[in-house]
């Protein structure tokens, strides 16, 4: 089922009450997290909460992902065993390499004959975070069908990079263009790293504008109250749908009117037109708008 | 006997007398009356101002088995009523009744008093801390009478509780008898609740830490009701008064439920020029204001007022030009009292203008919303704000039962599970507010209407709300937790909750 990731909310792991909410708060997808929320000393408490939370927790349709620890620690393996049996929508690999996906892939291959589940519905979400992984992307995704969207990491990323980060985020421009440009070229999501100051509305306002413009398809969360703003800038605006609608309208009259060519308020009607009022509709259909 | 809700209660019950039983929430009104007061004029030159409580006491000539009540707008920062009766503990009496608006944690000392005999009897509006939690423990000789607001205003009208001195907290007063709270180091704003105790009782004494020459201004509370007048050096600590700032909360949770809530309140159609508007000062509450307020913004809405315990953020609203007016029985912060002081459409009221049901007209008759909170609510509506999940009494109506009835639109808003229990449950433990008196429950993860008003689940159908009965609430929340166990209680009644006209609602048993 196509589904709209506007927002991919991140929850710690070892939050009982947090997990019970989680899928109330009305973000696109939740990412349960063993990895940076969890402290060395939880990790295994965490999976065994965030296990028994998708087996026995009402997420609401809410999609479920859940980011378990690097493949390189002594964690990551087993968080994928235990976690895969308890079928989440997906599973988000952090500083994500071509042999990594290989290898989440072929466990959750086999987890799911064993368990009956259906090949390949479990789903794989790469995190980007390393300069290696950013310039590897498109080998990434395409080392498993199962890869449904990236994840931009900045904070990691710029820090392999040796650079600072930044309110503006300039640092990261040619990342999100990439991601962008790549996570389009293979069909799959392109998400933006998450904005850490809370208090900060007008700076958050701008950076999820910013990643908009540039291509990015949705963006993290680390906050609940984040959920609404970025959804309001990713969904398409008002006028945008009310334009599209028409659009649509008048290349459905012309259908029936025989003509190959159309115009509206004065101006010639394209295919890449209609492409981009169909992709409008879409996404406000899956919002809710219309 | 059963009254309407099927709440067994006896017939009579000692220390309180016969037993009506509650008939429904608007059964009782009717022709009443109130009681004549008993009062010694002053003569010409005569001087009320008295050097110590203690001097008050002795010209009021006290006796066992009287009232004696107290005002809680200095909240959990009072120094009054310990201060009174320890000094009428030297005295040797006994058996008396406590009228306190409100007990908080600072009243702790009077769980003392109860175990020497000197208290037997206790009414008050709410009570938290170890008073409610000796009183539910059974150490008070005679069940304690939990009123409503107006309820309170009702009984001391009516004379069904006869007050023989009352004692008031006067942040500011002159030399005869003329009080406000706006002025002083104690200044807490409106001093509602003690209007009534100052008209009724046989005895008014007033305690101030800002005495000041004749005449006060502005004056609330005039002379002609104060027999004296007592200096002391402190009535409160500020810190307890009132609270710096009242905060919206930032519980997602909570955030939701606000948010929904004013999605009701739009699709309601009572939210358009003249929408009036009560709600209290937890943070989901605010939070509930803060959406409204944004409506009220974006569609251009003028409100004709806001009213009950008045926080900085009504005042916010008000000052923006949201509400014309603000109605304020009891100031919650700083900037409340400051508003209250500087603006004279910042009004107050009595609290049996706010909430009397047996008057000729109560505010919360003119409240378009009310939102409220509750500790459980049952399949028939039926709120407990009175009673925890333990059977333990942690608070009280309050103008809870009194702001469903007068309301058009009374919400309650909860969370569906606190604390690993469900808050939708069958059976109450204990009924403070009756189900035909609230229109809607918000959960975070959907919310009912009362069967009753058949006209808004129409208005409610029509929006992308969650809506979904009761029962089915009832049923998510057991999903998460379970049904939990009943709490055992004993046979020991504890408290007697009075509805707001007089009749009982239901009754508190031992712990």
């Amino acid at each position: 089922m196509e589904r709209l990731r506007r927002t991919m909310l991140f929850m710690p792991g070892n939050n009982p009450s947090m997990l019970q909410n989680a899928g109330i708060l009305g973000a696109d997808s939740i990412i349960l997290d063993l990895e940076d929320a969890v402290s060395i000393t939880e990790k295994d408490a965490a999976r065994i909460l965030v296990r028994n939370a998708i087996k026995n927790v009402e997420f609401y349709g809410t999609e479920v992902v859940v980011r378990i620890n690097p493949l390189s620690s002594s964690f990551g393996l087993k968080d994928v065993e235990e976690i895969a049996k308890a079928k989440p929508d997906a599973i988000m690999v952090p500083k994500a390499t071509e042999e990594d996906i290989q290898i989440v892939d072929e466990m959750l291959s086999s987890i799911e004959t064993q368990e009956g589940f259906p090949h390949g519905s479990i789903k794989i979400f790469p995190l980007i975070e390393t300069a290696y992984g950013l310039e590897n992307i498109d080998s990434i995704i395409r080392t498993s069908s199962r890869a449904i969207g990236v994840l931009l990491g900045a904070e990691d990323l710029t820090a392999d990079l040796g650079i600072k980060r930044t309110r503006e985020g300039e640092e990261i421009f040619y990342a999100r263009s990439k991601v962008a440009s790549t996570c389009r070229a293979c069909k799959v999501d392109a998400i933006d790293t998450p904005f850490a100051d809370m208090n900060d509305c007008r700076g958050f306002n701008k950076d999820i504008h910013k990643a908009k413009s540039l291509g990015l398809t949705g963006k993290a969360a680390i906050n609940p109250r984040q959920v609404d703003t970025i959804h309001e800038v990713f969904a398409p605006a008002e006028e945008e749908i009310k334009y599209a609608l028409r659009v649509i309208k008048a290349m459905e009259e012309a259908q029936r009117e025989g003509k190959g060519v159309f115009s509206l308020d004065g101006k010639m009607v394209d295919a890449p037109i209609i492409a981009r009022a169909q992709n409008v509709v879409k996404k406000a259909k899956l919002a809710g708008l219309v | 006997m059963k009254n309407i809700l099927g709440r067994e209660i006896p017939e009579y019950i000692e220390g309180y007398g016969t037993v009506k039983a509650f008939k429904g929430a608007f059964a009782s009104l009717r022709e009443v009356e109130r009681k004549a007061v008993k009062l010694q004029s002053a003569e010409p030159t005569e001087k009320k101002v008295l050097s110590s409580i203690k001097d008050a006491i002795e010209k009021c000539t006290i006796k066992d088995g009287m009232t004696v009540s107290f005002h809680h707008h200095l909240r959990n920062g009072d120094y009054v009523l310990n201060m009174v009766l320890e000094e009428l503990s030297k005295t040797g009496i006994k058996d008396i009744r406590v009228a306190a608006s409100s007990i908080f944690p600072v009243h702790a000392p009077l769980v003392e008093h109860m175990k020497s005999g000197m208290v037997t009897g206790i009414c008050a509006n709410y009570m938290s801390g170890p008073v409610a939690e000796a009183i539910s423990r059974g150490e008070l000789k005679y069940p304690a009478i939990m009123h409503t607001h107006g309820g309170r205003a009702r009984a001391i009208e009516s004379g069904d509780i006869s007050i023989d001195i009352a004692f008031i907290a006067a942040p500011t007063c002159d030399t005869y008898g003329n009080i406000n709270g706006v002025e002083g180091k104690s200044a807490c704003g409106t001093l509602g609740y003690a209007v009534p105790d100052a008209m009724y009782a046989e005895k008014v004494v007033a305690i101030t830490d800002n005495l000041i020459p004749y005449p006060a201004c502005p004056i609330e509370i005039t002379q002609e009701y104060i027999d004296f007048v007592v200096e002391v050096e402190s009535i409160g600590d500020p810190n307890g008064i009132v609270s710096g700032t009242t905060q919206i909360t930032k519980d997602p949770v909570g955030l939701k439920i606000a948010k929904m809530t004013s999605e009701v309140i739009e699709a309601s159609g009572l939210l358009k020029k003249g929408f009036s508007f009560q709600t209290g000062a937890g943070g989901t509450s605010l939070a509930v204001a803060d959406y409204v307020k944004k409506l009220m913004q974006q569609k251009d809405i003028k409100g004709s007022f806001a009213a009950g315990g008045i926080t900085g953020y009504m005042v916010e609203m008000f000052e923006e030009g949201l509400f014309e007016s603000l109605f304020d029985v009891q100031c919650f912060d700083l900037k409340a009292v400051e508003s209250y002081r500087e603006n004279k459409r910042h009004q107050n009221m009595s609290a049996s203008m706010y909430g009397n049901p047996h008057n000729k007209g109560a505010v919360v008759n003119n409240l378009d919303v009310m939102i409220l909170g509750a500790t459980e609510i049952d399949t028939a509506f039926n709120a407990n704000v009175t009673t925890g999940s333990n059977g333990m009494i942690m608070g009280g109506s309050g103008g809870h039962s009194d702001t469903a009835a007068g309301a058009k639109l009374a919400i309650v808003v909860t969370q569906l599970v606190k604390g690993r229990l469900p808050i939708v449950v069958d059976d109450v433990t204990t009924v403070t507010t009756p189900g035909e008196t609230i229109d809607v429950l918000v959960t975070e993860r959907g919310i009912a209407v009362n069967p009753k008003r058949q006209d808004l689940i129409e208005k409610l159908e029509k929006t992308k709300l969650p809506i979904m009965s009761i029962e089915e609430l009832k049923q998510i929340a057991e999903k998460m937790t379970g049904t939990p166990e009943k709490i055992e209680a004993e046979d020991q009644l504890v408290a007697v909750i009075e509805y707001r006209d007089g009749t009982v609602i239901d009754t508190v048993k031992k712990i």
